[in-house]
């Protein structure tokens, strides 16, 4: 009767060795790589830019610092130093230079680096002046584009200046082929082009890239297996130096050549998630389906006597150890925007098979286990539930939620499936779907999705219409008239569509000149060998040759945007409690409060250059005149009580997120001004684009570049999360909150929909804690919600280790697509975590 | 059918979604207005009297009590089926006191049966058992209070005696679907093992139960009795520890009944 294994599995002590050594000093950033990718492009100058990069990539791979970690069973490090970053100047490097000196002590994701290292890599970067992904896209784009981006409408900063990622190769078809199956695959195209053929010159070319990136990795693998057994040459402790020939022997054999057993499984899997971060900067590259392509390597294994589930579950934890031995550097804004050293390295398990069976097995509880062994924030764990999913895994992947680790994101099939069809997937792709990143669905292998091309803030077009098109005093937008004149709420409303219809054309601008950029810049072969159909087409997955393509910007505050248009028809336009110029006159005031100080530096400092460059003498009490003028807008104490009175009305009104039909129907139609328009644009790829509901942690910075919102949401404060709530204005428990989130329609953000709670510890306890637990996401789910996550942990502990961060380094909360250490992320964003509702049961 | 619940009307003064601690699964519960005892723990005392009155609460008055009809209500509940069907959940009548309103509560409790819900009512039994026997066809669950075995003792806590409520826990237990004893411990009052395990065997000695929760006392009420500008009768009394619980666990047991800390 006893379908799967479901006990427990100790964990190791190695496990915890590992893992004390991982964090036992702050993220370093190395100059090898960037000092290798320019000396190979010096050399290769005027070659065509596909074959430079598979040369780049060879020069990396032979030369790279190679190291093996103390207790390591799975090798293979990008950095010599633990959790330490390399440079990719061929996307963009001018931010790292402005921020070398800061880079060290900013709040979020802070990285040491040395003198010597700035001192390298000052020159490294003089050779790359105008020769970036980044530049070449700036040039691309249309004068408003650019405007807009600086005006902070939308941010399309990801892979503006970083790779792409954001993909899941065919991990199978490495472990079961190896590196040199490819290779024959790409010769075998090469023999059959005929020279004459007009697509012979291009396809050629980028075949035998193909091939010479493969070749990379497979000597980067041997030197691995050289050092290994270098490493047991001169070990002393028999059992390590035992270790150490396994691990020669496994190095020597994959990923070149067809893994034999789970442990050479494991270790050629690693490399390739390994070698993809090293080929591009991108990040997001996900395992994906990994209880799937790696089940038959176990399931042989065990049958035959050769592996425990022990070995199994501890090499498992290996591979979970060493993806957070990956990181990466980002400008200090972004890693605002992705704070916590996130990879998004997203693993799934659990789901469907190709054939529609449920396809639950023991790797997938397996999985599950190895989170709850390492409680890191690596791999970006979720399940898949669909209507067949066992229930002994949902509680399972329960009491992981339990843990408070923040993982695993639950995702819906019933709803995924049919989203992904509608984007042109077969049936059997469609079921066979991973997460990508955060939240965002497609199907490995196969697909160049852009998940995560641009944040999008859904306020920004609703401040254009207060303002007639008009920002910071520059006009950027479309002239919709006088707000205070309009007539009917359908002018309003009007008005805001054409501010966002004219908005999202310039976003699209925007992605596709940094697409067309990185065509031409850094199309990337190694990556392209592992994707369908490259090879048969003959070009990278940069110049369209998946066999699918989209491009993913996310939208997030439709919280914010429901309730902001809901208050202006309720108390403007039908009960007429306040007139629009009242309203407008309010939120120009921040609804009498104060603006936070930080910003109100900014702008003093911004308006005394102005003065200062006007050639007027700059005294130190108008300074402080300026500084006092803007952070309190100049109001008179009658006037505060005027605006706030304001607010009052607004907040009296009903909001989203309590289950209420008629605000929960505007959430829907407000998500529909974004995702409808977006899915008729297209990119240069052959693709389309498809809207996503989602902000990483993107809410809290770009919030803050946000004015007050008819919502009464108060200038510079986060925006809503997703397509959750906003935060503390749903006030009627999970459930409500749940129903009015599954009224969007979340099968058109076919880039995923992210919906986040936040519950105490108190509220999964016991067995029926954990089954009242699978039965509100089973409920949600029945009612097509796609996405849902949950922070456990209570008010008051994120409250002390917000005051003692030294006790809580390991603490893990999920900030929005994925899990980061609390204590790495910065002030602001963790406030905002802390001030989500906190549901709570009685 | 269920048409001819929809236009009773009844006095409640709150609906709580998610409650997964009185009764099966994920739960709304419906807080009917109006009790004939007076606990002096009584966590809600806003639910006490029968008229609709003001409190403060987060220093704004608000309005305690409202008078709505059962097809109201139903659209509340329904919104939540599939939490429900999901967990074997379903709804429960609390109070004040469920029976003190039984048109209203008997037509709620029908329609929810119209549904297929799960009912249950969470009661202190203190009603004429005609009354009663109105609720056992449309109730799946009783969830009945046993304060004390001591009459006097009961009508000194409660201000009512407690023969009627022992002999109605008699006839439940033998016509209702099903009957849990559940017991608020609090001290000064019933937080000795040996009142514990009194009120366990007379559970026991009913024959149809075998479950019995014993629900800490807790402060959770007393901002509500200054928000009415009554006096809080508990003082200072600190709440139960978990040792304690566990000591008044461990006596109930003897009865053979199944104890569960906390619903």
């Amino acid at each position: 009767m006893k379908k799967y294994t479901v006990t427990d599995i100790p964990r190791t002590e190695r496990i915890k060795k590992l893992i004390d050594n991982l964090y036992a000093k702050m993220p370093v950033i190395e100059a090898d790589r960037g000092i290798l990718v320019t000396e190979s492009y010096k050399s290769t100058e005027n070659e065509p830019i596909i074959s430079r990069r598979a040369k780049a990539f060879m020069h990396i791979c032979k030369n790279i610092p190679i190291t093996i970690r103390d207790f390591e069973l799975i090798v293979g490090s990008a950095t010599k130093n633990p959790r330490g970053c390399q440079v990719f100047p061929e996307y963009s490097f001018e931010w790292l230079e402005n921020e070398f000196d800061t880079v060290a002590t900013r709040t979020a994701d802070p990285f040491y680096i040395s003198d010597e290292t700035k001192a390298t890599l000052h020159e490294v970067y003089k050779y790359w002046k105008g020769k970036t992904t980044s530049d070449l896209a700036t040039s691309y784009m249309s004068p408003e584009t650019l405007k807009a981006i600086e005006h902070n409408i939308f941010t399309p900063g990801n892979y503006f200046y970083n790779g792409i990622g954001h993909v899941t190769v065919n991990y199978g078809k490495i472990l079961e082929k190896g590196l040199d199956g490819i290779i024959s695959e790409a010769k075998e195209a090469l023999s059959a082009i005929s020279p004459e053929d007009p697509s012979y010159i291009k396809r050629s070319q980028f075949l035998n890239a193909v091939i010479l990136s493969c070749e990379a990795a497979e000597i980067y693998a041997a030197r691995y297996a050289a050092l290994a057994l270098e490493l047991a040459k001169k070990e002393t402790d028999s059992a390590r130096r035992g270790e150490l020939l396994v691990i020669a022997s496994n190095c020597s054999r994959v990923p070149k050549e067809g893994a034999r057993s789970f442990y050479e499984a494991c270790q050629s899997f690693w490399f390739i998630q390994m070698l993809l971060q090293v080929e591009s900067s991108g990040h997001s590259i996900s395992p994906g389906r990994f209880d799937q392509y790696m089940y038959p390597y176990f399931k042989n294994d065990l049958e035959a006597g050769k592996i425990t589930r022990e070995a199994a579950q501890e090499l498992m934890d290996c591979i979970w150890v060493k993806l957070n031995d990956l990181n990466k550097v980002r400008d200090a804004a972004s890693a605002e925007g992705f704070a916590g050293y996130s990879l998004f390295q997203n693993l799934i398990a659990g789901g469907q098979t190709k054939d529609g069976f449920d396809a639950t097995n023991d790797l997938s509880f397996m999985c599950i286990q190895a989170t709850m062994h390492v409680r890191l924030p690596q791999p970006s764990f979720s399940v898949r539930v669909w209507n067949g999913t066992p229930h002994e895994f949902m509680i399972k992947a329960a009491e992981l939620t339990r843990t408070g680790v923040g993982l695993p994101a639950y995702y819906n099939d019933e709803v995924i499936i049919p989203s992904l069809l509608s984007r042109g997937l077969s049936i059997e792709d469609a079921r066979d779907y991973n997460i990508i990143g955060c939240v965002e669905p497609q199907k490995s292998g196969k697909t160049d999705g852009w998940h995560d091309a641009a944040f999008y803030n859904m306020c920004r077009p609703l401040e254009l219409v207060f303002s007639d098109g008009y920002d910071d005093g520059e006009f950027i937008g479309v002239h919709t008239g006088d707000v205070t004149k309009m007539k009917t709420f359908e002018e309003f409303y009007n008005a805001y569509k054409a501010q966002n219809n004219y908005m999202l054309k310039l976003l699209v601008n925007a992605d596709n000149s940094i697409d067309v950029a990185h065509s031409e810049r850094c199309p990337l072969p190694f990556q392209s060998s592992m994707v369908e159909d490259c090879i048969g087409r003959g070009k990278s997955l940069q110049e369209g040759g998946a066999i699918y393509n989209f491009t993913g910007p996310q939208g997030f505050g439709i919280a914010n945007m429901a309730d902001s248009l809901y208050a202006v028809k309720t108390l403007v336009f039908d009960q007429k409690k306040i007139t629009m110029y009242e309203l407008k006159d309010a939120i120009d005031h921040n609804f009498g409060e104060d603006i936070p100080d930080k910003i109100a530096e900014a702008k003093t400092q911004k308006e005394i250059k102005k003065i200062a460059d006007s050639g007027k003498t700059i005294t130190d009490s108008m300074i402080m005149e300026t500084y006092k003028k803007i952070k309190t807008s100049g109001m008179q104490p009658y006037q505060r009580a005027k605006y706030r009175k304001v607010r009052e009305l607004i907040d009296s009104i009903p909001k989203f997120g309590n289950d209420i039909p008629e605000i929960d129907a505007f959430a829907r139609d407000v998500a529909y001004t974004y995702t409808r328009p977006l899915e008729k644009f297209r990119n240069p790829r052959g693709g389309i684009f498809q809207a996503g509901l989602y902000p990483v942690s993107a809410n809290v910075p770009l919030g803050a570049q946000t004015g007050a919102t008819p919502d009464g949401r108060l200038a510079y404060t986060p925006v809503a999360d997703g397509v959750s709530p906003s935060a503390g204005k749903d006030v009627h428990g999970p459930t409500s909150s749940a129903n009015s989130v599954s009224k969007l329609d979340h099968g058109i953000a076919s880039n995923g929909t992210l919906f986040n709670m936040k519950f105490h510890p108190s509220a999964l306890e016991g067995r029926s804690g954990l089954e009242s637990f699978v039965a509100l996401i089973r409920a949600y789910f029945d009612q097509k919600g796609s996405h849902m996550q949950f922070n456990v942990v209570s008010r008051e502990t994120l409250r002390d280790a917000q005051a003692h961060p030294e006790n809580y380094k390991s603490l893990v909360v999920r900030v929005a697509g994925y899990s980061a250490l609390f204590t790495t992320l910065s002030k602001s964003l963790q406030d905002d975590i802390i001030n989500r509702t906190e549901q709570m049961s009685f | 059918m269920i048409e001819q619940f929809e236009n009773v009307t009844g006095r409640i003064f709150d609906i709580q979604k998610f409650s997964v601690h009185d009764g099966p699964g994920i739960r709304t519960i419906v807080f009917l207005k109006g009790c004939y005892l007076r606990c002096r723990w009584c966590c809600n005392p806003e639910s006490q009297e029968y008229h609709i009155e003001k409190m403060i609460r987060n220093g704004k008055e608000v309005t305690v009590g409202r008078d709505v009809t059962v097809g109201e209500v139903m659209e509340d509940i329904l919104k939540d089926v599939p939490y429900y069907r999901r967990s074997g959940g379903g709804v429960t009548l609390s109070g004040g006191e469920a029976l003190a309103q039984p048109d209203f509560a008997v037509a709620l409790l029908s329609a929810c049966k119209e549904y297929g819900l799960n009912t249950a009512i969470e009661t202190t039994g203190f009603a004429d058992f005609s009354v009663i026997e109105r609720y056992i066809p449309v109730c799946d669950l009783f969830l009945m209070d046993i304060k004390h075995t001591d009459s006097a003792k009961h009508k000194e806590f409660t201000t009512q005696p407690n023969e009627i409520i022992l002999e109605n826990a008699v006839k439940i237990a033998h016509k209702a679907k099903k009957l849990i004893i559940r017991v608020p411990v609090i001290p000064t009052f019933n937080d000795t093992p040996e009142e514990i395990s009194s009120i366990a065997n007379f559970a026991k000695s009913l024959g149809t139960v075998t479950e019995l929760h014993l629900l800490p006392y807790h402060r959770l009420g007393y901002d509500k009795y200054v928000g009415l500008s009554r006096e809080y009768k508990m003082g200072d009394i600190p709440v139960p520890s978990k040792e304690h619980m566990e000591i008044l666990r461990s006596a109930a047991m003897a009865s053979g009944l199944d104890i569960i800390i906390g619903g």
